[in-house]
């Protein structure tokens, strides 16, 4: 089998891989990233949304060997060294922009490519970005107040309960 | 899945020669299609050549009035770098799938599928795009042949697509919102001398040009001049999403509201 080397956290990484193993299932499997989640291995969920090249892509339909030589971000590599979550995470947490987590690290993937190009995005670019990312539990709304938190921007509408 | 054994090409000739050496291999784009019908066994290449990394397949390039673009630029490229150039084709591309199928997703993938509710091949119709290949140049009313059939041969690479940058252009897209791809979608293109109409989504037999509405704007660009025609609504699509009347009636609908974009303000 094929040896693929990539940067994953800033980490160099070796590991066998098929021609068909996908690149959820090398960082979950071969490097014990289960932070990475895979939720319809079908393109559809976001769930396995991770940055290669600074680009946020799903995981699941993308090869392992295509990742040669890439430079990955997991959701595993969001928090500081020392465990101080990043901005969209205590986000997150900060509005309960999650329920059983399931999605939580494709939307997080998903919310810091998008600040990283649109600092100061507006509900209808939130809503247009996050179009691939599939939450079953929240209902999207406290998920759009930690967006909207973490560009620290106000609540607005979205401040009452109801 | 089958496994395959996985090649990166960093030529188009090296690629093609894999091709000719082996009918069962295959090649893998932005593999946004591709992986998924492989993954349901629809597919089972021996080998697999990806085109990413050949830079020559790569970029946007304009040229007087046209725009042409490498096989293997992703949408995300697309809908970045065209704004200034063709905003028609690049709010076109920003509004396939979602982000991160937009990052991976090429355009001459889209092209080389055809799926019969994809985005892009509406935009080469109505442009009367060139379809540019290692071999030769196919004509856009040459290359889209039904559902997922194009004019490619076995083997054949497309390696670029030049479009003729029109005066104004829009894609009116009616969600199909499970699936993000087009229930029916319409690309209306103006140019000094013609406007193209081309509509996807709707045709059992894939993309098409829609002549009546082309004739109509032509004479005249404004919504009422397409607003009273009628499609027969034999031969398109009927699904659990929509009926054939409903998909024949978005048609004028879309196109005027095209129309009606363009000429506001
Ligand atoms: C969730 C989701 C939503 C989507 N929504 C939309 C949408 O709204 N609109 C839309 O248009 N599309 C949509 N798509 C499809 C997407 O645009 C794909 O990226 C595209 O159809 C295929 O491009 P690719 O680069 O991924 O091709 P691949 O999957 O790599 O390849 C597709 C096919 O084309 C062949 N091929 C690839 N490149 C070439 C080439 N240069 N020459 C010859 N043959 C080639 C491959 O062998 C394969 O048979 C969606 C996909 C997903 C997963
Ligand atoms: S697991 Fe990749 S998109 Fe759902
Ligand atoms: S929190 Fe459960 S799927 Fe989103």
């Amino acid at each position: 089998m094929p040896m693929v080397t990539m940067t994953v956290n800033g980490q160099p990484r070796s590991a066998e891989a098929e021609g068909r193993t996908l690149l959820s299932q090398f960082l979950r499997e071969a490097l014990g990233l289960t932070g990475t989640h895979v939720g319809c291995d079908t393109s559809q969920c976001g769930c396995c949304i991770v940055e290669v090249d600074g680009r946020a892509v799903k995981s699941c339909a993308m090869l392992a060997q295509e990742a040669e030589g890439a430079r990955i971000t997991t959701i595993e590599g969001q928090a500081a060294e020392d465990g101080t979550m990043s901005k969209v995470q205590a986000a997150f947490v900060q509005e309960q922009g999650l329920q059983c987590g399931f999605c939580t690290p494709g939307m997080v993937m998903s919310v810091t490519e998008l600040l990283r190009h649109t600092p100061k995005p507006s509900i209808d670019e939130i809503k247009h970005h996050l179009e691939g990312n599939i939450c079953r539990c929240t209902g999207y709304r406290n998920i759009i107040k930690a967006v909207l938190v973490a560009s620290d921007q106000p609540l607005g509408a979205l401040a009452s309960d109801h | 899945m089958h496994n395959f054994e996985f090649i990166r090409a960093t030529s188009v000739a090296e690629a093609a020669e894999i091709l000719r050496d082996d009918p069962e291999a295959g090649l893998l784009s932005g593999g946004q299609t591709l992986l998924p019908t492989m993954k349901q066994r629809l597919a089972a290449p021996s080998k697999l050549v990806s085109l990413t990394a050949i830079e020559a397949l790569k970029g946007l390039s304009q040229e007087g009035d046209s725009l042409t673009i490498g096989g293997a630029t992703t949408h995300a490229e697309v809908a970045e770098r065209a704004v200034g150039i063709f905003p028609g084709l690049a709010s076109l591309a920003g509004r396939i799938g979602d982000p991160a199928v937009r990052n991976r997703g090429t355009i001459g993938g889209s092209l080389a599928n055809n799926d019969p509710a994809a985005c892009y091949p509406a935009a080469a119709l109505a442009c009367g795009a060139m379809m540019v290949t290692d071999r030769r140049e196919i004509p856009a009313d040459d290359y889209f042949l039904g559902v997922f059939e194009t004019a490619l041969q076995d083997g054949e690479i497309l390696t670029a697509v030049r479009f003729p940058i029109p005066e104004a252009a829009c894609y009116q897209k009616f969600i199909q919102p499970a699936s993000r791809f087009s229930m029916v979608a319409v690309f209306v293109a103006r140019f000094a001398d013609r406007v193209g109409v081309a509509v996807t989504g709707a045709s059992e037999d894939g993309v098409f040009r829609w002549a009546e509405g082309e004739a109509a704007l032509g004479a005249a660009f404004t919504p009422d001049a397409v607003q009273g025609l009628s499609l027969p609504e034999t031969g398109m699509i009927t699904d659990s999403f929509g009926t054939g009347a409903f998909r024949a009636h978005l048609i004028p609908v879309l196109t005027a509201r095209a129309v009606t974009s363009l000429t506001a303000g």
